[in-house]
């Protein structure tokens, strides 16, 4: 009898103990899910200022290069793409190609001293190249949160339980290493 | 430990603070007050007294040592560089985008002040924008970033207030057992002369030992946390190089800062007290070696 009763209270102080269990790592999860939602809007806050300021760029560059067709349409074709980027893997797809377009746009742009001293074109050139270091930073924040959060629904015993309570992995914002390099080098020229 | 254990400790230690500086303030003032021959009166105000002031000082604090520091706001089309360099480095490390102040003064050197990441300021000195370059710059910065996302600056800042005024009165209750002693009521009882005078060395030697009890509390808050910023810095900017170049300049700079004193020097990245040579200064000394801290961001 007395043996039956230490099992009874041993199984339900078990079950206690895993329900506590759950739900911290539920409550863990959530947090860092929110936490991963919340710095990817600061991407998404920086990528949508980008594309707003591409059709006023590619008008003003138009101004003085206007037989350069091919180049307006890699860059508004991969802002377009930008734009309905539904998540983090593609929106970081369309955003390097957005850069590379950008790079071969601003490449030609050298080639046109009169747009290059443009008042207008300068302060583009400007405000593109500090989002573009707000994106590296946005990135680099994100990224953190993404692994962590990563991280905590992979390990044992957690792994476990974040598939059948809803938890997916979070994709990281990926990043070519020339645009690291290259907001690198904006830093130093501005310096 | 974790930066979540960081911030505990943080919030525990100011706790602590505002409660023994509540309990040493009333304690000195009841020494006193027997001392004189009072009752507990002026004990019990000046609990209530030091308790109001503490819990001002934990909202204000942070304006009063702007203005000891003589700092200006700094708005984003003053300075748009240094405004861009605070935005980024905030994006990076999810904090919000705090105040900028500026101090004019040639002499390089940054702090960071506030109660919370909500309610916090940055301060660069005008011979710090002039002599770093931005990536130099950007190391600073996030090394006082850091301070303000792990609370370090509730704690600095309001240890600038407290402690400030606990070596203030310290000073001020010497001079006054003095004056004090001199002038004792002479209808008094053979025993309670005596009882008088051990109470009143008591009160002296609480009144010697309050600055340096004031410059030991701050040489205990600084010194690991000054590393623990460098490197969190590094970890913002990925680039511990910038960090260690600004402090190898700062450092190498001979030029005292004019505004900053031993009640705010803690605050700073790098010890505005020049002349930190003298055995005084080291023993106050709130700074871990600038020699190992470049050494330990080269080893990043």
């Amino acid at each position: 009898m007395s043996v039956a009763l230490v099992i009874v209270i041993a199984i339900v102080a078990l079950v206690i103990l895993i329900a506590l269990f759950v739900w911290g790592l539920y409550n863990s999860l959530v947090r860092s899910r929110i936490q991963v939602r919340e710095s990817w809007s600061g991407i998404d806050v920086q990528l949508k200022r980008r594309s707003s300021l591409i059709p006023n760029l590619v008008e003003t560059v138009k101004g003085y290069a206007a037989h350069e067709r091919e180049v307006f349409e890699n860059v508004t074709k991969a802002r377009a793409a930008l734009m309905n980027a539904g998540d983090a893997k593609s929106a970081a797809e369309a955003n390097n190609q957005l850069t590379s377009a950008l790079k071969t746009l601003f490449a030609v742009a050298e080639n046109y001293p009169q747009l290059r001293a443009s008042e207008n074109f300068m302060q583009l050139q400007k405000e593109l190249s500090d989002i573009e270091a707000k994106i590296a930073y946005a990135r680099q924040f994100y990224n953190g949160n993404v692994m962590s959060y990563n991280t905590k629904i992979r390990v044992f015993p957690n792994v476990l339980l974040a598939r059948p309570l809803g938890f997916a992995p979070a994709d990281f914002f990926a990043a070519t290493e020339a645009e690291r390099a290259e907001v690198r080098v904006s830093f130093e020229k501005t310096a | 430990m974790t930066i979540y254990d960081h911030i505990r400790t943080n919030r525990r230690r100011t706790w602590l603070l505002m409660f023994l500086f509540v309990v040493f303030v009333a304690g000195v003032v009841e020494l006193i007050a027997l001392a004189l021959g009072g009752g507990y009166i002026a004990g019990i105000i000046a609990l209530i007294l030091a308790g109001l002031f503490v819990t001002i000082s934990y909202y204000s604090a942070s304006s009063l040592v702007l203005g000891i520091s003589r700092a200006k706001e700094v708005k984003h089309d003053e300075n748009p560089d240094l405004y861009h360099i605070v935005e980024n480095l905030c994006i990076g490390s999810g904090l919000p985008m705090p105040k900028i102040y500026i101090i004019e003064d040639t002499a390089p050197n940054a702090f960071a002040t506030g109660r919370d990441p909500q309610h916090a300021t940055v301060v660069v000195t005008s011979g710090l924008l002039q002599k770093l370059d931005k990536l130099e710059l950007e190391g600073v910065i996030a090394h006082e970033l850091s301070h303000i996302g792990n609370y370090d600056v509730r704690l600095m800042t309001l240890v600038v207030v407290l402690v400030g005024l606990v070596a203030l009165l310290a000073d001020f209750m010497l001079l006054f057992t003095w004056f004090g002693a001199g002038r004792r009521p002479s209808n008094r009882g053979h025993g309670e002369g005596m009882a008088g005078a051990i109470i009143l060395v008591a009160a002296v030697a609480a009144a010697i030992l309050a600055p340096l009890a004031a410059q030991l509390i701050k040489l205990a808050i600084s010194r690991s946390r000054e590393y623990l910023a460098d490197a969190s810095a590094a970890l913002l900017t990925r680039y511990p190089e910038g960090l260690a170049r600004a402090l190898e300049k700062i450092a190498a700079d001979t030029e005292p800062l004019e505004v900053a004193n031993k009640a705010t020097a803690h605050l700073y990245i790098v010890n505005p007290l020049k002349g930190h040579k003298s055995w005084a200064n080291n023993l106050f000394s709130t700074h871990p070696p600038m020699e190992e801290r470049v050494r330990r961001l080269r080893a990043m």
